[in-house]
């Protein structure tokens, strides 16, 4: 029974493939890691969530074509992503490159770290100079005891008498 | 100063209220095309429908204002957009199609039965042309000016409310343009 229990487990444990519908010939295995690399990274421009790799789109199988061709053509990795900048725009590379429009793409989470840091020692720095400001000076403890020796001897009195020694 | 910090998450949600409402109004599908002010690229395919091994190139169909269609029989947009492409060359629109991963007999039929808007149509069976002009989907409508520029491109059916808000007013543009 138990067995059985973990051939299921095994069975659930299968990750999950990633495969595409054609098969291709490499000449060497660099060159298939190369592939593997370029089609994860470039982005389906017709299903706008996947990258080519992943993607069933008449357009994404072209251009894994496109990118086997080229790649056994000797182009570099740089070419071919320019190639396909040229046709479909920036849009295609899943790590867009570094100029003018991208550059808020890539500081925005670094700014959005600075800004969370600092907003959190402020936070802390303000606490504890709140906490100091909290600790009675000499004359407050004193007027704090006879406050509280008063209430303890006459609960009843009148409210009055209590707040006329402001 | 410690009364103004209290309306900090105020602003923040105002300023992601402004972007995300942006972000209604946006359509993640219409993508710039990345030839925006560059030429048509060069090409050399079969004419539709014309005798064997005739071929077009470029230099054939620029020279004024006009929409380049990629139009395919298995677009079931196309169709919804094809009477429309029909009216628009009746008042005198040129409208060259580019037939896109499509074979001949079909593409033939339907403008058999349909109507033929198109001044001619080049024949893109492989998608090279396709490919070249970052075409991501059928139907797309590019508008290409006098010196074969690039300059508009739309994505999805062209109908009469695409071309009056959209497309007209560059077309009546692009020839003033060229006329001054």
């Amino acid at each position: 029974m138990s067995r059985r229990y973990l051939l299921l487990c095994l069975l659930l444990l299968v990750a999950p493939v990633q495969a595409v519908i054609e098969s291709y010939d490499f000449a060497d295995e660099e060159m298939r890691e190369r592939y593997r690399l370029l089609s994860a990274e470039l982005r389906c421009p017709k299903c706008q969530n996947q990258n080519i790799a992943d993607s069933n789109a008449p357009i994404a199988a072209d251009l894994r074509a496109q990118l086997h061709e080229q790649l056994h053509a000797g182009r570099s990795n740089d070419e071919i992503v320019e190639y396909m900048v040229d046709r479909y725009g920036e849009f295609v590379l899943y790590r867009p490159r570094w100029n003018q429009v991208t550059m808020v793409l890539w500081l925005a989470p670094v700014i959005l770290l600075g800004l969370a840091l600092w907003v959190l020692l402020a936070s802390i720095r303000n606490r504890k100079a709140g906490a100091a400001s909290v600790a009675l000076s000499e004359a407050e403890q004193q007027r704090l005891q006879a406050l509280l020796a008063d209430t303890d001897n006459g609960a009843s009195q009148d409210p009055q008498q209590g707040s006329s020694n402001d | 100063m410690g009364r103004l910090k209290l309306f900090i998450p105020l602003a923040v949600f105002v300023v992601m209220s402004g972007f995300l409402m942006r972000g209604l109004q946006l359509d993640p599908q219409a993508l710039p095309s990345a030839l925006i002010d560059k030429p048509i690229p060069e090409f050399s395919l079969p004419v539709l429908g014309a005798a064997p091994a005739t071929m077009v190139s470029r230099q054939a169909v620029i020279g004024e204002v006009a929409l380049f269609n990629v139009w395919a029989t298995w677009c079931a947009s196309c169709r919804v957009e094809h009477p429309y492409l029909t009216q628009l060359a009746a008042r005198g629109i040129p409208i060259y199609g580019i037939n896109y991963k499509d074979n001949d007999r079909d593409a033939l039929q339907w403008l058999q039965d349909l109507g033929d808007p198109y001044r001619l149509n080049i024949v893109d069976a492989e998608g090279s042309l396709g490919l070249d002009l970052g075409v991501y989907g059928a139907p797309e409508t590019y508008v290409v000016d006098a010196n074969g520029l690039i300059r508009y491109r739309h994505v999805g059916v062209v109908n009469e409310q695409v071309w009056t808000e959209i497309l007209e007013p560059i077309v009546r543009e692009l020839r003033r343009e060229g006329s001054a």
